[in-house]
């Protein structure tokens, strides 16, 4: 599991804007970024190098952020190859909450970060062959 | 006029009647009602001390608390027995009062009632739809006696319904229509989506009132309507409707000056002000049985008009209540008070209570949006979790109000704060050009 940084937003002018200019003036990269909305307000999900500090960054500049433990896992290149993915989860009865994509910081392929209301998802994956990603893969965590 | 003797009485005449009516009231309430007997004796007031109208202000004031406190009947000067109606303020839960009418005082209403319609230009001859609710409300009932007693043929139809309202005036050939000012908009409306024009319906004159409305909404509803509309001023805690009206002259609402006695004081000092000047409106009522009131603070802001009027009325006039010197505000009717939504936030999980109440219109009526801050530590990752909390703080604080209302989730610390204290109304419903 990884941890995303949740941020509760309006739906008006300049916000998502100063989010990122926060976390890019303190260094902070992003690896995904994904909006979930209504008309009124939304919730912006994302991937970081430091997710803790940026937390506590935002938090400091009057945002609402949390922490979310989601998984990260390489969706392999080739037709289906999402689709095994979640078949597999399906198969042990775990439904997706959210998903959303973003390219691996190495490089090249694909990584698809789900959310998974059961604590044995990440386990189901590796049993399938895949290889969930490690908070090490993506950032050093904090202390 | 209904009652010219009364209502052109010379002021000589009106200051002696409404001094001897007061010192009668004095003594009436301190021999039965022992909540002012203890507000007398503790502020050392002596109820038979007062020969002049100037002594009131030496009167201790009656406040909406004293009533609430005493809830339900606690604070009636009268034995139960006696009280033959009552009828309750359209506050909410805990915020409710109770009023209750002797036979005399029903009569003595009734009579202010026809009085009021005879200003707005009514006679015996009219046909007059009470839209007001009947109920506890004290509109419908108090208009419908009023005008019973004046002699119209009245139609009680209470209120909902805008369609069948429409067909009725039409149908019975309504001239006088009785109903809340943005009502009136919305009966109009219906009509056009009926397919009648409303300007071609039969009634003459509209006595519009019970909530706030402006000078501008007043000409709206003239031309859509094809009326006179008068503006009229009551509250169940003084009488109900009644306790002042507006004469064809549309020009201030006179009040009924034998039966209440009007004051204007600072509402931070407290001290009378002199004819003219704005301030809160205290009525004390002067013949009432049931409930009587003395030096009752209605919070609602104006000032008395001394010129004579062109009515030839004697009785002096207050301008159309520009505000409130408290939270309080009227909505579709209802009476609310924001801090009722702060008590309802506090008790939900992941907002703040922190919130601000946004008043607009959409078409005729009000409607009210509710800004509420999540909370600072706020954990939710899913755009379903915060719909669900939205729906909660909808449904909590709709049913602690009992208005419907809109939620708008916002973000913590972005309700603007002045002196650490947030702005908790922002009326823009007379901005709208109503």
């Amino acid at each position: 599991m990884v941890e995303q940084i949740s941020v509760f937003l309006e739906n008006t002018a300049g916000r998502l804007a100063e989010l990122t200019r926060t976390l890019g003036d303190a260094g902070i990269n992003m690896h995904a970024l994904m909006v979930a909305d209504t008309s009124e307000f939304g919730v912006v999900r994302i991937i970081s190098d430091a997710p803790e500090r940026a937390k506590l960054l935002l938090e400091q500049r009057g945002f609402s952020a949390s922490i979310t433990p989601v998984l990260a896992v390489e969706v392999p290149d080739r037709p289906a190859g999402l689709a095994e993915l979640l078949e597999a989860l399906d198969a042990a009865g775990m439904g997706v909450e959210y998903a959303y994509c973003f390219v691996q910081p190495s490089g090249g392929s694909a990584v698809d970060v789900l959310k998974v209301d059961d604590a044995q998802a990440e386990q189901v994956l590796v049993d399938a062959g895949f290889r969930p990603f490690t908070p090490a893969d993506l950032y050093t965590p904090d202390v | 006029m209904y009652q010219s003797e009364m209502e052109s009485m010379t002021r000589e005449a009106l200051d002696a009647l409404q001094l001897q009516r007061l010192q009668s009231l004095l003594a009436r309430v301190y021999a039965n009602n022992p909540i002012y007997r203890r507000k007398f004796d503790d502020a050392g007031f002596d109820p038979l001390s007062v020969d002049s109208l100037s002594d009131l202000g030496r009167i201790p004031f009656t406040v909406k608390d004293d009533l609430r406190a005493s809830y339900p009947y606690g604070f009636f000067s009268a034995p139960l027995h006696d009280i033959v109606r009552v009828h309750s303020s359209s506050g909410t839960t805990g915020q409710v009062t109770v009023v209750g009418y002797t036979a005399g005082d029903i009569n003595r209403w009734s009579d202010l009632m026809a009085r009021t319609f005879a200003s707005a230009g009514a006679t015996a001859d009219d046909i007059i739809q009470v839209t007001y609710g009947y109920g506890l409300f004290t509109g419908g009932l108090g208009a419908h006696y009023g005008s019973e007693r004046l002699g119209a043929l009245t139609v009680p139809v209470s209120g909902g319904n805008t369609k069948r309202q429409v067909q009725i005036l039409k149908d019975f050939g309504v001239t006088v229509l009785a109903c809340t000012p943005s009502y009136a908009l919305l009966i109009a409306e219906t009509a056009r989506e009926m397919g009648i024009d409303p300007r071609e319906l039969p009634v003459r004159i509209g006595v519009f009132g019970a909530e706030p409305w402006s000078e501008s909404m007043r000409h709206q509803i003239e031309s859509e309507l094809n009326l006179k509309a008068i503006d009229i001023y009551g509250l169940s805690e003084v009488m109900g409707p009644g306790v002042a009206t507006e004469c064809e002259c549309q020009c201030g609402l006179h009040v009924f000056e034998d039966h209440f006695l009007v004051e204007i004081v600072d509402a931070d000092t407290l001290e009378p002000l002199p004819d003219g000047e704005v301030g809160e409106v205290v009525f004390t009522t002067l013949t009432k049985e049931g409930i009587p009131v003395i030096r009752y603070r209605t919070r609602d802001i104006s000032r008395i008009i001394p010129e004579p009027c062109a009515c030839g009325r004697s009785m002096r006039r207050i301008e159309r209540v520009t505000g409130r010197s408290d939270d309080m505000l009227i909505i579709r009717g209802v009476n609310v008070y924001p801090s009722q939504i702060e008590q309802v936030l506090v008790g939900i999980e992941n907002v703040a209570p922190h919130y601000q109440v946004v008043l607009t219109k959409r078409g005729s009526m009000d409607h009210v949006e509710v800004h509420v801050e999540v909370a600072d530590d706020f954990a939710f990752d899913e755009v379903r979790e915060l719909e669900r909390l939205q729906k909660r703080v909808k449904a909590e604080v709709e049913s602690a109000l009992a208005v419907s209302i809109a939620v708008r989730l916002v973000e913590p610390k972005s309700i603007a704060r002045s002196e650490g204290k947030a702005k908790r109304v922002v009326d823009l419903r007379a901005d709208e050009g109503a």
